[in-house]
């Protein structure tokens, strides 16, 4: 019993790690900037088909094309945010939902038009497949590496943002915008190198979550509703609160699945509703 | 201001349109096919799969059917919604004038369409639609797919009598097909003297198996059996079943065949070895006429493999071909159904026929193993049973 | 003395004003029976235009002038159109008692609902309201024994509409029934909207805290609204339903609730006719775009969308007002 416990909660954490690191730049842009981006998981699926193209085209090794997923989806960003998401920053969320939705609807169509409508897989490396046994179960390697990527990405967005001049000037700028101005902070250049960071690991979890749930140009869309659901229960723009909260809605999902199948598809939505009626600012958010 | 000038130009457009099928029958010499498919969405591949293959059974017949030309007319219902099909079968009759309506790539759709199809007395070919019930909703609809019974009862029998299983757990997608498919692999397994250890359904949008992996790991099940839609799910329950060790020949996997379509089997690699699974279609299945097939799918869309939905609008096209060949070209409904009934032909999936009393396919299930094959992973022919009927049709209510 | 006399009947005069209709509104009108004549071949499509349109006016009422977002309306549309359903499946198929029967029943959970609604604002409000939609959408899809679950509800069978119009394959009565409950539902919504009621509610809108500081029983009017609102959506899926006789989980999804939002703010939210115009243009662009490229056409949509933000912040009829020099097309 001990065994599958532990076996449950492993799968739980990883699979909410994968929410993690798919979610955390959402959280960062609606919160600090808040700004409404519903293209984020258009990132993640461009992160995605970076890494499906270098590995089948390219035969680059599956771990190089994880910074590279980071790095495009990054790059694309900061185009988007100086040409089209800048002129968004005051125009109102409805705006913004209509317009990110509009970007969504661009990227999968193009995604379907160069890539194609079907799944397009890819072979991990052999240190990655299989499972590792302890205790008498069986653990997913992959989940483990995830699972260890996710909370390194976390730890370094915490350390960067509480211990580095740069997050000195993320803080100051979203507490007051103005009197962060006023300071000599150039604010716009800020949120661009945020905005930038928040889409490039959006990027970076469409890469990692391909081995999980794969990739097709409905990705945008399809993990829009999980992103949101773990940016709301965390609590705008609080890295920690993304973290725990992607991990509880991971293990409770899988948990949940596991104990009473028949609520599986519930459980998530469940908590959702209950968490936010109870604290509408999220676990631990600010407002 | 805007919306009536948009109002303006559709006004004129339509009339042209109107005026063209006022003067239906004014030009005997082409067909026009009114495809409703969901060519986007989340089914979107389905779909594509589906029209690859009807283009390729047209590219290999000068684009005609019965000696007439042959006009596609395609209409995209975004996913699931029987509200939309029935506006475009409308549509298709009333501005576009069609012939026939065809395509339908989920159930719902075709359900949609059926009453359509009865009103306007047109011809209906589904190309995948699997759910027993939809040939019975009117009475001018062939089906040349399959039906989820059909390949999965026989396998029920199969896996006890040939498989050799005595106990299986089956987890299924908590949809229509997969309670269908769920329910009839259960019936004949029980028929022939097995036991159901356990059975789960998970949601169709589902990311993660590991949860429902472990219960089945907990219940040590000497077979499993699992139906999910093609995909990123088999896959994804392939792995979470390797990593709990749950794979063959320890513990043996049947599945109906999208559970190891090429690209599943590619992204399980060497754990998918073993796996048993029942379908309508093989692609590697050594046959001239399949060979030709997966040749010639192969060469026109860019080496992409044929799957179950291709062979569904291939053979779709050639079961309109033969129909109207039968009745010289005459498009009426009432008369080509008549003339479907009771068709029978050489598919690169095996001798089919049209059931004459419920229109419905009538097929070989073929069960396949995976093995490897010249260092690929491929679905090899193990067995067949001639001449599967869907089983449900009758049985029923 | 004269003065606090005279204030009430200012108040009264400036709503009749408002009310009074516009000439824009009246060759709106005209213009929708257009198709009867012009375009008889589109009638199914004007149908289902007009639905989406009485779905995005309910939307409307709340986002547009109570400031409620949503995510999850759909739940309410398909409430109706299930419940329109199940009633012809249970032996009445008459229309017009189906059609009520089912907005009476959608505003009677919208009404549950709105107990939790009012407690929250903004992103909180979109996750409750897109959770407890998914919720519905997933219950619906358990219950297979009532809603046939994926492959729709089976059986529905909708009598003539005063026993003489049948549903015909041209849409003739699909397009004409569709169409006056549309013009009945914007009578109601203009009513509502330019009263003292609708006044107190683009209050909330506006600002939340003073509403209570005047004495203004905000989370009542907000209850009300959003009760009306899911009746006016259970209405139009009960349309949908009759004029198709199908019912399926898509009724439910969320993926009907992002288009509806998208539609009325295309078209414009707080202004009675912007969720018409978006459903029109949403609709018809869509319909247009996916005879032309079944493939991919939801990318020119995606372009429309962002040129329309980018060049008509306050949507399409926000843009025309602009340009007409008027407020309130």
């Amino acid at each position: 019993m001990v065994g599958q416990v532990a076996v449950i909660l492993f799968d739980g954490f990883a699979f909410g790690m994968l929410l993690f690191v798919l979610s955390v730049g959402l959280s960062v842009t609606l919160g600090l900037m808040n700004f409404t981006n519903l293209a984020h998981c258009a990132f993640g699926m461009l992160g995605g088909y970076v890494t499906v193209v270098l590995i089948r085209s390219m035969g680059v090794p599956f771990l190089w094309t994880l910074p590279a997923a980071f790095l495009a989806a990054a790059v694309v960003a900061v185009v988007l945010e100086r040409s089209i998401f800048r002129l968004l920053y005051r125009a109102g969320e409805l705006n913004q939902v209509l317009a990110t939705i509009g970007i969504v609807f661009v990227a999968a169509a193009s995604a379907a038009y160069i890539f194609g409508t079907g799944q397009l897989p890819i072979q991990l490396p052999a240190f990655l497949r299989g499972s590792f046994e302890y205790g008498g179960q069986r653990f997913g390697l992959y989940r483990a590496f995830l699972s260890a990527v996710a909370v390194c990405v976390a730890a370094l967005l915490v350390l960067g943002l509480e211990h580095t001049r740069f997050g000195a000037r993320v803080r100051a700028a979203v507490d007051n915008q103005r009197v962060a101005q006023g300071l000599g902070i150039d604010v716009d250049k800020v949120f661009a190198v945020t905005f930038a960071l928040g889409c490039g690991l959006a990027g970076l979890g469409g890469a990692l979550a391909i081995e999980i749930v794969g990739l097709d140009p409905s990705f945008g869309f399809h993990y829009l509703v999980y992103v949101l659901i773990v940016v709301a229960v965390g609590g705008l723009g609080s890295i920690g609160g993304s973290f725990i909260a992607a991990a509880l809605l991971g293990i409770a999902d899988v948990a949940g699945k596991y104990l009473v199948p028949g609520l599986g598809s519930f459980l998530i939505y469940l908590i959702l509703v209950a968490v936010l009626f109870v604290r509408p600012q999220g676990l631990f958010g600010r407002r | 201001m805007k919306n009536r000038v948009v109002t303006w130009t559709l006004a004129a457009s339509a009339l042209g349109v109107g005026f063209g099928w006022a003067a239906s029958a004014y030009a005997a010499d082409t067909v026009k096919i009114g495809l409703i498919m969901a060519y986007s969405g989340p089914f979107a591949d389905t779909a594509n799969q589906m029209q690859a293959g009807i283009d390729l059974w047209l590219a290999e017949h000068n684009g005609e059917v019965a000696g007439k030309k042959v006009e596609l007319i395609k209409k995209d219902t975004g996913g699931p919604s029987p509200d939309v099909a029935k506006r475009l079968a409308q549509e298709l009759v009333v501005r576009d004038g069609v012939d026939i309506i065809a395509g339908f790539t989920l159930t719902p759709e075709a359900l949609g369409a059926a009453d359509v199809a009865t009103q306007a007395k047109k011809f209906m070919v589904v190309m995948n639609a699997a759910t027993s019930v939809v040939t019975e909703k009117s009475p001018y609809i062939a089906r040349t797919s399959l039906t989820i019974p059909q390949v999965n009862y026989a396998f029920g029998k199969w896996a006890v009598e040939k498989g050799g299983v005595k106990q299986a757990y089956t987890l299924v997608a908590d949809y229509g097909p997969g309670h269908d498919a769920e329910s009839s692999f259960a019936k004949g397994f029980k028929e022939a003297g097995g036991t159901v250890v356990g059975a789960d359904a998970s949601p169709v949008a589902n990311p993660d198996f590991s949860a429902f992996v472990q219960r089945i790991k907990d219940a040590n099940p000497e077979a499993v059996y699992i139906f999910i839609p093609g995909g990123a799910q088999p896959p994804a329950i392939g792995k979470a079943l390797a990593e709990r060790g749950l794979t063959p020949p320890k513990t043996k996997l049947f599945g109906q065949g999208e559970l190891t379509l090429p690209e599943a089997l590619e992204s399980m690699g060497d754990t998918a070895k073993g796996i048993v699974t029942t379908f309508h279609y093989t692609m590697e299945r050594d046959d001239p006429l399949n060979n030709a097939f997966v040749k010639a799918y192969r060469d026109a869309n860019k080496n992409r493999s044929p799957d179950l939905f291709s062979i569904g609008g291939y053979d779709g096209m050639h079961l309109i071909d033969a129909a109207l060949k039968k009745t010289n070209g005459d498009t009426d409904g009432d008369k080509l159904i008549e003339a479907a009934k009771g068709m029978a032909w050489d598919s690169p999936r095996g001798p089919v026929s049209i059931d004459p009393e419920t229109r419905d396919i009538i097929q070989t299930v073929w069960i396949r193993e995976v093995k490897e094959v010249d260092g690929k992973l491929q679905n090899v022919v193990i067995d067949s049973i001639p001449n599967v009927k869907d089983p449900l049709h009758g049985a029923a209510k | 003395m004269a003065l606090t006399e005279t204030r009430p009947m200012q108040a009264r005069a400036w709503i009749r004003r408002q009310s009074r209709w516009s000439v824009y509104e009246v060759l709106f009108w005209l213009a929708a029976l257009l198709p009867f004549y012009f375009m008889p071949t589109y009638l199914t499509l004007a149908s289902q235009v007009a639905i989406a349109a009485l779905f995005a006016l309910s939307v409307d009422l709340i986002l547009g002038y109570a400031g409620i977002i949503t995510l999850g309306h759909a739940m309410f549309f398909g409430l109706g159109a299930y419940c329109a359903g199940l009633i012809t499946k249970a032996g009445w198929g008459e229309p017009l008692t189906g059609l009520l029967i089912a907005g009476a029943f959608a505003a009677l959970v919208g009404w549950i609902m709105s107990f939790i609604i009012v407690r929250v604002r903004h992103l909180a409000l979109l996750m409750i309201t897109l959770g407890l939609g998914l919720l519905t959408a997933e219950l619906a899809n358990s219950m297979r024994w009532l809603t046939g679950g994926t492959d729709g509800l089976q059986g529905v069978d909708v009598w003539p509409i005063f026993g003489r119009y049948d549903f015909d394959l041209w849409g003739y009565t699909a397009y004409a029934y569709a169409l006056v409950v549309l013009f009945l539902g914007v009578l109601l919504a203009r009513r509502l909207v330019n009263s003292s009621f609708g006044l107190s509610l683009r209050g909330v809108r506006e600002n939340l805290n003073r509403m209570p500081a005047i004495g203004s029983p905000y989370r009542r009017h907000l209850q009300t609204i959003y009760t009306i609102s899911a009746g006016m959506a259970g209405v139009a899926g009960a349309l949908l339903t009759q004029t198709t006789e199908t019912v399926s989980l898509d009724t439910l999804s969320f993926q009907r609730s992002a288009d509806v939002v998208v539609m009325l703010i295309l078209g414009g939210t707080g202004r009675l006719y912007g969720g018409i115009l978006g459903a029109i243009i949403f609709m018809v662009a869509r319909d247009q775009l996916s005879d032309m490229n079944p493939q991919y056409w939801y990318f020119w949509i995606g372009i429309l969308l962002v040129v329309v933000v980018l060049a008509m912040p306050g949507g399409i009829l926000g843009g025309l007002a602009r340009l007409v020099g008027k407020r309130g097309a």
